[in-house]
Parts: structure tokens; C-alpha cells; sequence
């Protein structure tokens, strides 16, 4: 019959539109922004700098090391190093960066300084609400904004940062087992006494 | 399928005289290339694609690279005066070695399932003599390919049915890919890339406030 | 397919566009397709002269989405280049990816370790068939369809594309392949999610398939237009979807058999009339051809690493020498060349477009044809302009 493929069509259309009141399946729209979809954990947007504590000044885990400005494609991150050196959230003198910026018009979001970080200092953010009437300023990140606490990255990605943290705590804890076994050693060193002179037998 | 040595001996048996140079590949892909020479270039192409056993009917890739004048130098040992009496001494001696334009054509057979062959073809120099036989009339693919290799290396291709720019806009002067291209500095926005680039743009724009990137 | 060394004259430009002599006494109408047009996939002008409707002379130009990703590719490391490769081709960053791993792996004879290889297979198929069914509705569209087939396949399409961001985080910029191996690997919850989408793909398949193949108003405007001769495809270096459709067996995971892809049993549909029609349906029958080979895929996975202990993420210098590695991409042979000078940036960086050789032969097809033709022979060739202009 002329025409059949046609109906056949329709009818497929049909059952699509029919189907949307009853089947979330055929419904796959919602509507954004009074209604919003979960974040996919592993979603990543742009960079945040991750801080330990409370102070985001002292807490920073970042040392400074540029090796993030060298791998990132764009170069969109700029750093300057500091001259001195700062206890950081452990209590180990660390360089720390006085400026910290980035670029989010240039960023593409690729996560290479994420993974060439060898201080699990940055990671993704997941907030994409970021416009702002301002185009130069108003992207341009400096280290205040794109500091936020490890808490908050437990909150986004919980499964990555499980992983960082048992990283990090057997990281420390080697460190830690280094420190005491050097203190020991000194300590050793230290109470050392002369061995007294071997008593020969009676005259 | 062949090895290069192969091809090369069938091509010289076929198109005598043609003067095909083996380029070998130092990597660990074992891709080796076969140079021809561009007097031949068309008559050795034609044999590569008729011939039943190479059957290379089907051109892939077509590239552009440039290799720049090269500056080397040279300890050569020379007699001098020293003082009044004669003696070698060691001298350094800087020459500098021209450069050309290359192309690089990637071979496949469609009806036979074998590849790549590849052939490479040079320039005399980069600036004057960059003339180079085109290769569509043979494979139509390599058309737009060599329109690219003219735009952005400048090797004009004689017997291109259609040879203008590509990607670059027609009026445009420069040859991009070149390895001693300056892009202008006039940029519309801020560029973010770090020091000399920003420092070239920045005499072009207005002083801005705010945060600036990078100071 | 080879033309006789001893062909008579007058088959001397037989893989030159014919030339049509306008009929009747007026001008020639000029017209710019383009580079705003609703139907070039992307900023794309046709500089079309007609006589009448019926197109004398077509010539593309190129180049509003240039954006000098070969000369980028010179300037920074070998690991910064791999996210630009996602923006070539922008429907389909993982092959895109997968390409680049697999021609540095070529330049520096890198191991890939077995998990990640299936990965690469089931990601590399998920994303032909999201590219297949974006590529029909993209097409049914320009003929008129207003959207309501693209829509749909839009929406596998997003079921798809949200298995790519849980595992590599991000939906379409997914800069996931490595050279050794993947980025990360996919955890066993990630590989359930995937079976449950791909269990619902056949039946989406066929949903499509009923919608549109037996279309009355499809097969009218498809059969018989756009014809490509087998022999001009493989001369003008047509690959992909295009070339089979050409009736031409190539398809570069049979014939290079990259990867792992001699462990999957698949067939290679190819085309009888060379027109847009078959283009469509070789389209159709590949998504159902790879549902088949992801689905095994997802079966036989093993255990293991994704990537190769031994490879290196920074300081990566290969030796220096040359390599041309290639994969069938779903638009077509996506190839890159690479020349190492032992630096730690590529000397030369070249992309083997698909879609820029497939436009080749975009005038031969359209000579001869109404103008409105021109827009459904162009949406068959299926282009992406990040790929073409690179």
C-alpha cells in the first residue's frame, strides 16, 4: 500500500508521544533550573585548589612546584612561588604559592594539572553556573576563589577522594615510620657509653 | 607485501632511470619511505598504481614538513702563523646547511589490502625553488591535500588543476606552517599565554584594569 | 580498482569532475551555501553556480574553523596534544583519542596491556553508534523532518554519552585514551551500567529502522541521488561509511585488524547503488553490527591494568623516527603522522582528516542534481568541521 511506511512512522511517533505521560523512559526532559539532574560523580569542570583545615591560607596543600603551569595545553595557569617557606597543615616547612591564577575562558577542562600533581593539591570542581557579565575579570580565578576545603572535595567526587586520602594517609604514615626509626637511630647514637676496659684475670 | 628494497628495484625496472632513494626510518615503527626524485615523479606514481602485484590505488595521506636552514658547525684543523711559525690549530668553522620543503605521501591498496608506502619528494630550497609535480591527475585524493601543503608551506605544485589557498583565507601572504612564521600581535582579546606573547599583544591594547592575568 | 596502463584518451580525466554545459540562453546563478547555513554542519560555504536548479559547478571552501592544531600540536608536549584531539572530530573524542595513543604507540613500540584494549573497543563502539544515529537524524532532518528522528536517537544518545562522563568525566571532551593504555580504569559498576544501555540499543535500533527505512517520502529523495563510482571513491581516497556504500570491502578494522578487533566476529555491510539511500542504510546496519561487538565486548572483559607500568606521563621523549598509525573512526580512516626529533614535541604533527577527503568528491556527486539535492548529498558525506579545518 502506498504510503505504508509513512503510517508506520506515525505510528512510531505516536507511541513515543503517547508513551511520555506514563513512562519516565519516553520523558527525558526536565525542567532545568526548577528541577535539576545529580551531578555525575566523576563530572569535572574546572579546577579548584584543595586546602586541609580550616584557615585556607595555611591549610593550602599546593607547594608551588609549576609542574601544572608546564603540563597545562593552554597555559592558563600562572603561578608565582614564594621566597620563604611555610609550615603547611602538617607542620612541614613547605614553599607556597603567592599567586595562584586561572584562566577559566581558556581552561578546556582537559584535567592534565590533575594528574600531573604530585601533591594532590588540585582537582575538578563540578560547579558549571560560572556566568558572569565581567569576561576578563570575572574569569580570571585567582588563588582565594579556587580555594576550597578537602571536605568539600569528599563531598563531590567521595569515591576519588576516599582514594586520595588512603594515598595520602599511607604517604604519611611512611614518612611517619621513617621519622621515628631515624629518631631511634640517633637516640641509640647518642646513649652510647665506652664498653669498659676488659678486667684481666688476678696478678 | 614488498619490502622498500623490493619496490624500489620494481620501480626501477619499470620506470628506468627514475632515481628512487631509500629513506630509512630510525624509530621502531619500521616505516621506511622511498625518495623520488620530482623529473619522475608522475611516471613512478603511475607504475605504483597499475602495477597488478602494488596495486596502490588508494593515496592517504599527504604531508607537508619543513626542514629549515640548518647552521653547523665545524672544528677544521688549518694551518696558521702563530708568532711567526706554522702551525695546525683547530678552528671553528660555521656553515650553513639549506634547507628544503618536503612532502610525504602515504600508499595503501584498497584491492589488495596492503600498506603503507610511503614516498617522499623535496624542494631545492625554501625560497625560490619550491616547485614540486602535483600528483592528483594520478590520485584525485590528493587534491585538496596538496592545496593544503601550497597554503601553509608554500610548495608550489605544477599540474594541480585547482591550486589556491585551502584553510587560509585568499588574500592572506604568509605560509603558517613554516617553521619561522611570526604570528602578527595584534590580538582581539587578552591572550593568557605567559610573557614574550602576552608582552607583544599587550603594546596593542588599551591599558586594562582589574585583574590581569599573569601580573 | 586500477585504470589500464593502456586506457583510450578519452578516459584521460576520467577522476576529474565532469563538465556540464549550461542549457537555454540566461546567466548563471551564483550561490553561497553557507558558511551560516542551518544545514553545513558547521561553518562550511559552497560556492554553487546553477543553471536554472540544476548545479553546474560546486565548489567548497574551507577553513572558518581553522584553528592551527597541527602547529599547537609542534609547541607543547605530546600529552597536551591528546585533548585537542577530542576537539577534531567533536561528536567522537574517543576515537579521536584512540588514533593519536595508537600512532604514538607506533612511533615508540608501547605495549597496551589487554583490559584497556577492550575498553578501547567498547568505548570506540559505543561511540560509532552514537555518531551512526546522530549522523541519520542529522540528515533526516535536513530533509525535513523537523527533528523528531534526531531527537530520538538524541536520547540513546545521551544514555550513551553519560557512561562516558562517569568514566572519564566529561560527556563529549573525554581526553581518556593514553599512550600504554586508558586513564583509568572502569569500575565493575560502570561495566553494569554499560550493559544495561547496551541491552536497550537493539530495541532502539529497531524503533529507528521502522521509522524511517521503509519512508516513502525518504526513499524518494535518497534513491538515486548522489551516485559515487566505486573506482572514483578509491581514487579520490573515500573511506568510512562513504567508500562502502561504494560497494568497496574496506574497512580498516578488518584490514589492519588494530587492537583486538580479530577476537570479534563481524560483518562489513556494503551498498549496491552507491546513492544517499545506501549511505543511510550502511549507517543503520553498522550500529547493529557494533551493538554486537561492544555487547561481546562487555562479555569477555578480563582483569588486569589499564595501563603499561612502564609508560611515562611526563618527560615523555620517543626516540627519533617516524610512525603513521590509523583506525577506522566512524566518519572514516582517521590517521596521524607523526616525525620525532627525540624532543619532547612533536617535530611534525599531522591529522589525516576523513571528512575533508570525503569532500573530494562532494562536487562530482552533486553536478547534474537540483540544488535541493545538494543539501542531502552533503548530509550523507556526514562531516564534522573540527575535522576538516582541524
Amino acid at each position: 500500500m502506498l504510503g505504508e511506511g509513512i503510517l508506520k512512522g506515525l505510528a512510531e511517533t505516536a507511541k513515543n508521544f503517547v508513551g511520555s505521560f506514563f513512562s519516565a523512559e519516553r520523558m527525558t526532559t526536565v525542567e532545568y533550573p526548577e528541577e535539576r539532574i545529580a551531578p555525575i560523580e566523576a563530572a569535572r569542570v574546572f579546577p579548584f585548589l584543595v586546602y586541609d583545615g580550616i584557615e585556607w591560607d595555611a591549610g593550602l596543600r599546593c607547594v608551588a612546584c609549576q609542574i601544572c603551569e608546564k603540563e597545562c595545553p593552554p597555559k592558563c595557569i600562572f603561578i608565582e612561588k614564594s621566597k620563604d617557606k611555610k609550615p603547611d597543615a602538617v607542620g612541614k616547612p613547605q614553599f607556597y604559592p603567592t599567586r595562584f591564577d586561572i584562566d577559566i575562558s581558556v581552561c578546556m577542562s582537559c584535567q592534565i594539572c590533575v594528574e600531573v600533581c604530585p601533591f594532590e593539591a588540585i582537582k575538578m570542581d563540578n560547579v558549571f553556573e560560572l556566568s558572569t557579565d565581567d569576561r576578563f575579570d570575572g574569569l580570571l580565578l585567582d588563588r582565594k576563589q579556587l580555594a576550597k576545603p578537602n571536605a568539600y572535595y569528599h563531598q563531590i567526587h567521595p569515591t576519588e577522594a576516599a582514594v586520595v586520602e588512603a594515598r595520602l594517609a599511607a604517604d604519611r604514615a611512611k614518612s611517619d615510620a621513617k621519622q621515628t626509626a631515624a629518631a631511634i637511630a640517633s637516640a641509640i647514637k647518642g646513649a652510647e657509653r665506652p664498653l669498659p676496659p676488659p678486667t684481666t684475670g688476678g696478678d | 607485501m614488498k619490502t622498500v628494497e623490493e619496490i624500489r628495484a620494481a620501480i626501477e625496472a619499470a620506470v628506468p632511470g627514475a632515481g628512487v632513494g631509500i629513506v630509512s626510518n630510525p624509530g621502531p615503527s619500521g616505516q621506511h619511505s622511498l625518495r623520488l626524485n620530482p623529473s619522475h615523479a608522475a611516471a613512478v606514481a603511475k607504475f605504483l598504481r597499475d602495477d597488478a602485484e602494488l596495486a596502490l590505488d588508494f593515496l592517504s595521506n599527504v604531508t607537508g614538513v619543513d626542514w629549515p636552514d640548518k647552521e653547523i658547525a665545524e672544528k677544521v684543523k688549518v694551518s696558521k702563523a702563530v708568532d711567526g711559525v706554522e702551525q695546525t690549530v683547530e678552528e671553528t668553522r660555521k656553515r650553513v646547511e639549506p634547507g628544503c620543503l618536503e612532502v610525504v605521501y602515504h600508499l595503501f591498496s584498497v584491492a589488495r589490502k596492503h600498506g603503507p608506502v610511503i614516498l617522499r619528494m623535496r624542494t631545492v630550497n625554501r625560497t625560490d625553488q619550491v616547485e614540486l609535480p602535483s600528483l592528483t591527475s594520478i590520485w584525485r585524493s590528493a587534491e585538496f591535500q596538496e592545496r593544503e601543503v601550497f597554503d601553509l608551506y608554500g610548495v608550489v605544485f605544477t599540474g594541480h588543476p585547482d591550486l589556491r589557498r585551502l584553510l587560509m583565507w585568499d588574500e592572506f601572504t604568509d605560509h603558517p606552517m613554516r617553521r619561522d612564521y611570526v604570528e602578527p600581535d595584534d590580538f582581539e582579546y587578552e591572550p593568557t599565554a605567559h610573557d614574550a606573547v602576552a608582552a607583544r599583544a599587550a603594546a596593542h591594547q588599551e591599558p586594562r584594569e582589574g585583574k590581569v592575568a599573569g601580573q | 580498482m586500477t585504470i589500464p596502463a593502456h586506457a583510450p584518451e578519452q578516459l584521460k580525466n576520467w577522476n576529474r569532475p565532469r563538465i556540464i554545459e549550461p542549457g537555454g540562453d540566461g546567466d548563471l546563478l551564483e550561490v553561497a551555501m553557507g558558511p551560516h547555513h542551518p544545514s553545513t554542519h558547521g561553518v562550511f560555504r559552497m560556492d554553487v553556480a546553477l543553471d536554472g536548479e540544476r548545479v553546474i559547478r560546486l565548489k567548497p571552501v574551507f577553513g572558518y574553523l581553522h584553528r592551527n592544531h597541527e602547529k599547537i600540536a609542534e609547541s607543547v608536549s605530546y600529552l597536551a596534544s591528546m585533548p585537542y584531539t577530542d576537539r577534531l572530530d567533536y561528536i567522537c573524542s574517543l576515537t579521536n583519542n584512540w588514533a593519536y595513543a595508537l600512532a604514538v604507540e607506533k612511533l615508540t613500540s608501547q605495549e597496551v596491556p589487554e583490559r584497556a584494549e577492550y575498553l578501547r573497543v567498547i568505548l570506540g563502539e559505543l561511540t560509532r553508534i552514537q555518531n551512526h544515529a546522530s549522523s541519520i537524524g542529522f540528515l533526516i532532518q535536513e530533509m525535513g523532518a523537523s527533528g523528531t528522528p534526531l531527537m530520538y536517537a538524541f536520547r540513546e544518545r545521551e544514555k550513551i554519552l553519560d557512561l562516558f562522563e562517569a568514566l572519564t568525566g566529561s560527556r563529549m571532551m573525554c581526553n581518556y585514551m593514553r599512550f600504554g593504555g586508558c586513564r583509568v580504569d572502569a569500575s565493575a559498576a560502570w561495566l553494569d551500567a554499560a550493559r544495561k544501555v547496551v541491552a536497550g540499543l537493539p530495541g532502539f535500533v529497531d524503533e529507528f529502522d521502522q521509522l524511517l527505512s521503509s519512508n516513502e517520502i525518504l526513499m524518494a529523495r535518497t534513491q538515486g541521488v548522489g551516485i559515487l563510482r566505486p573506482e572514483l571513491a578509491v581514487n579520490a581516497g573515500v573511506t568510512g561509511p562513504m567508500l562502502r556504500a561504494s560497494g568497496i570491502n574496506y574497512d580498516i578494522r578488518k584490514v589492519d585488524s588494530y587492537g583486538i578487533y580479530n577476537r570479534f566476529p563481524f560483518r562489513v555491510p556494503l551498498g549496491d547503488h552507491w546513492d544517499v539511500y545506501d549511505r543511510f542504510m550502511i549507517r543503520m546496519l553498522e550500529m547493529r553490527e557494533s551493538i554486537k561487538i561492544v555487547e561481546q565486548a562487555l562479555k569477555d572483559i578480563p582483569a588486569g591494568p589499564v595501563m603499561d607500568p612502564k609508560a611515562k606521563i611526563r618527560g615523555f621523549r620517543p626516540k627519533a623516527g617516524e610512525a603513521y598509525g590509523r583506525i577506522e573512526a566512524p566518519k572514516g580512516e582517521l590517521g596521524f603522522y607523526l616525525i620525532s626529533d627525540g624532543g619532547p614535541n612533536p617535530y611534525r604533527y599531522r591529522v589525516r582528516p576523513p571528512s575533508l577527503i570525503n569532500l573530494t568528491v562532494l562536487e562530482d556527486m552533486c553536478l547534474g542534481s537540483d540544488i535541493a539535492d545538494v543539501v542531502l548529498i552533503f548530509g550523507s558525506v556526514d562531516i564534522v568541521l573540527g575535522e576538516v579545518d582541524r
